[in-house]
Formats: structure tokens, C-alpha cells, sequence
């Protein structure tokens, strides 16, 4: 919270009272609120709109440079796959072509052929011989395998049917995983026999097995039936069902998603091989596939959150700094508001008090003649000139009279205007002349006056008459305050650059708190029926203005009072 | 020394003239312009002391006419008002010293009045 307080902004919990209906206009917060909103939306949603579509982009591009890979991946082991059956059959093709039934039927020469088919392709692990009837007639291989009738066997009966049979994958006697190759061959006369060969699936295994196929995922061959032809790396040994759904036919290299049982999302690329039992499939775990896409997303996350993290900073800092700036400037604003309606307020007292004045002088000159008559007829008569209850009572009219007229004067003078005239002055000198009309008053009363001025104190340039009248009233009021025997000071220093403070202290009684801001108002006095008119402190205050300055007060009760007076050594010239 | 007063409040004049008889001045009164010029027509004035706001004839005219007359007489002007305009006319006319703010003091009027007759003696 002391984090918070420290960085609050001024404005925060600025509420301008005075407003009316108004106040939305100086709702420093809303205004800081609708700016942070309104950049803040216009600077963040391009940024996280374009990073959203770049987001989509990229995994799709992604996305698709796998697919097709992995496609490309399948369709070429397919090829392979393919042309390694193709070349097997084209072999026993061609034997059966070059030799004739009968040679065949020569046990030496199938051990030759076999011999040869051996060294040259390798994996052909025996050769037979099947006549019209489904009799194998020759055998050449490691069992004794000759004369087995394969009439009824489903392999013979597709053989007859297409001419080749390529087999699934089978453990046979041996228990080694095997498949079988059969061509038929026509002879002229209507009749044809059979070239039957097995192969070990060593090589075959070894193709589809290759790691860059499989390329951190799995690839392997499975039957019709799903059972697996080839060893595979996480879904079974050969001649297992694996446990994915045999996928659906298609003539083309396809490829589809698919979770697996441990629910991780899985690329499948698979092909059937065409004239063969064999669908070639290969299996890759998204997740491994996705991982250069992973980094470029965290990057890309990155990259936002940071900018995001920036735009906002700045976005704060510089909403807070104009807002800021406004209040300040309406703080001004403000403070010059308030002194024109003080100005103004003071001229309306002032012509008005003006007025008031012409229409009492009037009045006021006739009591005086004749109050003025009363006596001078009075001063003739002896008798009455010697009634000195009667020249009191006159001479009493006459003091009322002129203490009236003082007040009708103070209150014209507040009124008038005249021109400033400016003059370079002795500061010092002019605070001398101004006590020297009230040195009466202070010898009669025994009050202590020292005047000091420090020697830095410049020339100043200014009008004499209105700085006499601003001492005059302000020592006025110091006497006032002070007991017989009190101790004025007036000191003259220079203030900060090109001002002039002169401070003028009393150990008077003091202005208690309460009245101490009101002291410049016009018709405020605390010598309410003691003659006091509640005006020298507010004129004074705007001849201070007049002339450029500013005058500060600073009391304690009981201890005495002192008036700072500050104005500039030059005039400012006016704007 | 011969004084004419010119106010348009008939107490204020008529006491002033009676007081300045009594300290041997003669003095004459009117209380408005048109009366003040008869008065002038008939009789040269030392000295005039007149309201600077007085009906139909205003006081700096009727100093004007006055002045037509008999440029020898002197002006002081009076007023109850003292606005920086009265002041400022009433100066042009006459120099800042002839201008007195009511109630007047009648030792300063005749101060005054001798100080303009000592001068114009010069």
C-alpha cells in the first residue's frame, strides 16, 4: 500500500467540489482512465491480433510441412516396398520362362536355380515345383517337402486364379517369419504348373525398418486382418494385431490423426501395396513431430508478453505525465480564477464603498459648516466660549466629523487609481520617511523601532507613494497590536532572484489562527467599533498586487505578529 | 479678497459663506450655475470655490465661463466624490492642488485661498 501511495498520481483523488455540473469535466481519473483504455486498445489488439494470425500461420505451415513429409516418407517406402516384391516376381518369372517344366522338375537343377537365386537377390530360403494337379513335384530347400498336394489351399486356388500370389507373412514350420512368392506359368499344350519360393523376411524387415523412415516414430507392415508382417517398435511383434484400426482402403498415400491409447495424438501415414497383402504404415507421435513448432510458439509468446509489458509501461507512464499536466494546468487555472473573482470582488466593494462615500460626504460637509458655524458663533460670545462643556460637546461633533471624513477618504483612496509612477528609491529612506509620521505616536506611547537593511539590498524602482501607503498601513496595524513599550523591526533583505523583502515584525498580540487568512479580506477587523474599517489590510494587499508583489503574514498569539512584504527590484513589464 | 461659493446644497453654502464672512472674508453663494453666472456678471471674484457636480452646468463649464469673464479669478474645486476621472479633470484644469475632498476644513480653504491669491500677486 506504501508502494501505491508513493506512486499515486496527484489528480487521483482530486474532487472539485465547486464544479456543479461540470464535475465529469475535471474527473481527473476518467480522463486518465478513457486515455490508458482507449491506447491501450488501439496499441494491443493489431498487436495481439496480428500475432494471433501469424500464430495460425505458422502452425498451419507447420502442420502441412509434416503431413507432407510424412506422406512423401510413406509413398516412397511403398515404392520400395513394391519394386523389392516386384523384382522377387519378376525372378521367378523369368525362371520359369528360361527353363522348361521338365528341367525344373530335376531336383539338381532347382538346387542350381536356387543356388543362384540365393547369390544373386539373397533371402529365397527354398524353391518348388507344383504341377497341373496341385502336386509339389520338385522341391529344393532344407525339408523334405516333396509330393504335399496344395490343390485345395487358398493360396494355389489364387495363384490359378491371377497367375502370382504373394502371401502374408507366417511363421511355417521353422517358426521363423516367412512369406511366400507362387507364379503360374501356361505351357502350350492348355496345362501350366506353379513356381512356388519362399522368402525369409530379413531384408524385407530391414527396408521398412530403416530409422530414417521411421524417423523417431514407428514403421512397420501390417495384413489385411492388422496383424504385423514386419517388427515395429511400440506396437507389437510380428505376426501381433496392433492395437490401432486397420485403416480404410485407398489407392493413394494417405494420411490421418489419430490418438492412441494413451490419448497422445499420433500422425499416421499409410499406403496399400498394391497386388500384395501388405499395408505399409507409418506412425509418428504429433507432439515429437510439433516440436520445432513448440520453440517458435514459446518464442512468439515471448515476444508478445514482452511487448505487451512495454506498450503498457508506456502507455501508463505517458497517460499519467499529460494527465498530470493537465491538472496542473487546471490547478492554475484554479488559483487565477480565484484571484480575478477576488480582484473583481474587490472592485465591486470598492466602487461600492466609493458610493457610498460621495453620498455621505455630502451630508457629512454640512454638519461640518455648521457644527464649524456652532462654534465659531460660540467663540465670539464670552460667555459661551468660557462653557467648556458646551466648546466639548461642539469640538466632539467636529472630531466625529473628521474621523468620518478619514474613513470616507480611506474608502475613496481604495477607489481611486492614479497612475503608478515609477522611481529608483532607497529603500531605507522611504521606511524612515514613513516613521517619521508616526514618530509621535511612538515617543508618546515608548515603542522601540529599529530599521535594518541588509548592504546587498539593490536600488529598487518602484512608486514611492503607494509603497509608503503599504509600511504605513502595515505599521499602523503593528502599533495597534502592540502594548506601550512594544518593539517593532522593520528589515530589509533581498529575496530570491530580483525581489525585495521587506519584514516588518511586532510583539503585538498576535491574530489568532482563524482570523489569519482572513486578514487581506475587505471588511474584515477584529477592531469592530473601535474605529477600525476592516479596508488597510485588504488595500494594502492590492497595492502590494499593483506593484508586482505579495505580502504573507505570520502570527502567534501572544507573541507578536510580522507582515512580509516582497516585491520586484525592476518593474515587470506588463504582457 | 472676494469669494464666490457654488454648491447645489444651500446649507453647506450658505454656513461656509457666513463662516468666511466671520472671518472677514466676502463671500457670495449660489447654488446653481445659472445663478452663479448672474452672480458673476454683477461682481469680480477673487476666488471661486465650486462643486465639480452640480445640475445642468457642470463645475468645470461654469470654471470655464467664469473664467470668460473675469480670467483674472482663481479655481478651487470641491467635491465629495474624489473618482480617479474627477480628479484627473479637475487637475488638468486647475493644477492638483486646487482639489479638496468634502468636508473641508475650512483653515485648509482659506489656506488654500491665499496661497492662489499670493500667486497670482507674483
Amino acid at each position: 500500500m506504501t508502494v501505491w501511495k508513493k506512486l499515486k498520481p496527484k489528480f487521483w483523488d482530486y474532487v472539485d467540489s465547486a464544479a456543479g455540473p461540470f464535475a465529469h469535466l475535471f474527473n481527473f481519473r476518467r480522463i486518465w482512465r478513457l486515455a490508458v483504455l482507449l491506447t491501450v486498445g488501439v496499441a494491443l489488439v493489431p498487436l495481439i491480433a496480428i500475432t494471433a494470425i501469424d500464430y495460425q500461420v505458422t502452425q498451419k505451415s507447420i502442420e502441412s510441412e509434416i503431413a507432407l513429409r510424412t506422406s512423401r516418407m510413406v509413398s516412397n517406402t511403398r515404392r520400395a516396398v513394391f519394386f523389392f516384391l516386384e523384382e522377387r516376381r519378376a525372378a521367378l518369372d523369368f525362371i520359369v520362362r528360361d527353363n522348361s517344366f521338365e528341367d525344373l522338375n530335376d531336383p539338381e537343377r532347382l538346387q542350381t536355380v536356387l543356388a543362384n537365386l540365393k547369390s544373386s537377390f539373397g533371402g529365397f530360403t527354398d524353391l518348388g515345383v507344383i504341377d497341373p494337379l496341385g502336386y509339389q513335384r520338385s522341391y529344393a530347400g532344407p525339408y523334405k517337402l516333396e509330393g504335399i498336394d496344395y490343390s485345395g489351399q487358398a493360396w494355389y486356388l489364387d495363384v490359378l486364379e491371377r497367375g502370382i500370389h504373394i502371401s502374408d507373412v507366417f511363421p511355417g514350420f521353422r517358426q521363423v517369419p516367412h512369406l511366400i512368392i507362387a507364379v503360374k506359368h501356361e505351357l502350350g499344350s492348355g496345362t501350366h504348373f506353379v513356381l512356388r519360393a519362399t522368402l525369409d523376411t530379413e531384408r524385407f524387415n530391414h527396408l521398412i525398418a530403416h530409422p530414417e523412415i521411421a524417423g523417431g516414430g514407428d514403421a512397420f507392415l501390417i495384413n489385411r486382418e492388422g496383424r504385423l508382417q514386419t517388427p515395429s517398435l511400440m506396437h507389437g511383434k510380428v505376426l501381433d494385431t496392433i492395437s490401432l484400426p486397420v485403416p480404410a482402403f485407398s489407392a493413394n498415400t494417405e494420411l490421418i490423426e489419430m490418438e492412441d491409447r494413451q490419448r497422445q495424438p499420433n500422425v499416421i501415414g499409410y499406403a496399400y501395396i498394391e497386388d500384395t497383402p501388405f499395408i505399409l504404415m507409418i506412425v509418428k507421435s504429433k507432439d515429437d513431430l510439433m516440436k520445432p513448432w513448440y520453440k517458435t510458439r514459446l518464442q512468439l509468446m515471448g515476444f508478445l508478453a514482452g511487448s505487451i509489458t512495454i506498450i503498457l509501461a508506456v502507455i501508463l507512464g505517458v497517460a499519467t505525465y499529460l494527465v498530470n499536466k493537465i491538472y496542473l494546468a487546471d490547478q492554475k487555472r484554479l488559483t487565477m480564477l480565484h484571484q480575478v473573482e477576488y480582484s473583481n470582488k474587490m472592485a465591486t466593494i470598492g466602487r461600492l464603498a466609493a458610493g457610498v462615500a460621495h453620498e455621505i460626504n455630502n451630508p457629512l460637509a454640512v454638519i461640518n459648516e455648521k457644527a464649524g458655524l456652532i462654534k465659531d458663533l460660540f467663540s465670539m460670545r464670552e460667555e459661551c466660549a468660557r462653557d467648556e462643556k458646551l466648546m466639548n460637546t461642539v469640538n466632539a461633533v467636529l472630531s466625529s466629523v473628521e474621523r468620518c471624513a478619514k474613513i470616507t477618504r480611506r474608502l475613496l483612496g481604495f477607489m481611486r487609481n492614479t497612475g503608478v509612477t515609477m522611481e529608483p528609491l532607497n529603500l531605507k529612506e522611504t521606511i524612515q520617511e514613513v516613521l517619521a509620521f508616526l514618530n509621535k505616536e511612538a515617543e508618546h506611547r515608548s515603542l522601540h523601532i529599529s530599521v535594518h537593511m541588509d548592504e546587498d539590498v539593490p536600488q529598487v524602482t518602484s512608486d514611492r507613494g503607494r509603497l509608503q501607503e503599504i509600511f504605513l498601513n502595515v505599521i499602523n496595524n503593528s502599533f495597534a497590536a502592540m502594548q506601550d513599550g512594544g518593539h517593532l523591526e522593520v528589515t530589509v533583505k533581498r529575496s530570491k532572484q530580483d525581489m525585495v523583502s521587506v519584514t516588518i515584525r511586532d510583539d503585538g498580540c498576535g491574530i489568532p489562527k482563524a482570523d489569519l487568512e482572513r486578514v487581506f479580506e475587505p471588511f474584515f477587523s477584529t477592531k469592530t467599533g473601535k474605529g477600525g474599517t476592516g479596508l488597510g489590510l485588504s488595500i494594502t494587499s492590492g497595492l502590494v498586487q499593483e506593484l508586482g508583489g505579495d505580502i504573507r503574514v505570520e502570527s502567534e498569539v501572544g507573541k507578536g505578529t510580522s507582515f512580509t512584504v516582497i516585491f520586484p527590484v525592476q518593474p515587470k513589464k506588463k504582457e | 479678497m472676494k469669494v464666490l461659493l457654488v454648491d447645489d446644497e444651500h446649507e453647506l453654502v450658505s454656513t461656509l459663506a457666513e463662516r468666511l464672512y466671520l472671518r472677514g472674508i466676502q463671500a457670495d453663494w449660489a447654488i446653481s450655475g445659472e445663478e452663479a453666472l448672474t452672480l458673476a456678471e454683477k461682481n469680480t471674484y477673487d476666488v471661486a470655490v465650486l462643486d465639480v457636480k452640480i445640475p445642468r452646468i457642470s463645475g468645470l463649464e461654469l470654471k470655464r465661463r467664469l473664467q470668460a469673464g473675469s480670467p483674472a479669478t482663481k479655481f478651487i474645486f470641491m467635491t465629495g466624490h474624489g473618482s480617479e476621472d474627477d480628479f484627473k479633470n479637475c487637475a488638468a484644469e486647475t493644477g492638483e492642488g486646487c482639489y479638496l475632498v468634502k468636508p473641508v476644513n475650512i483653515e485648509d480653504l482659506i489656506r488654500k485661498m491665499n496661497e492662489l491669491m499670493k500667486g497670482s500677486g507674483d
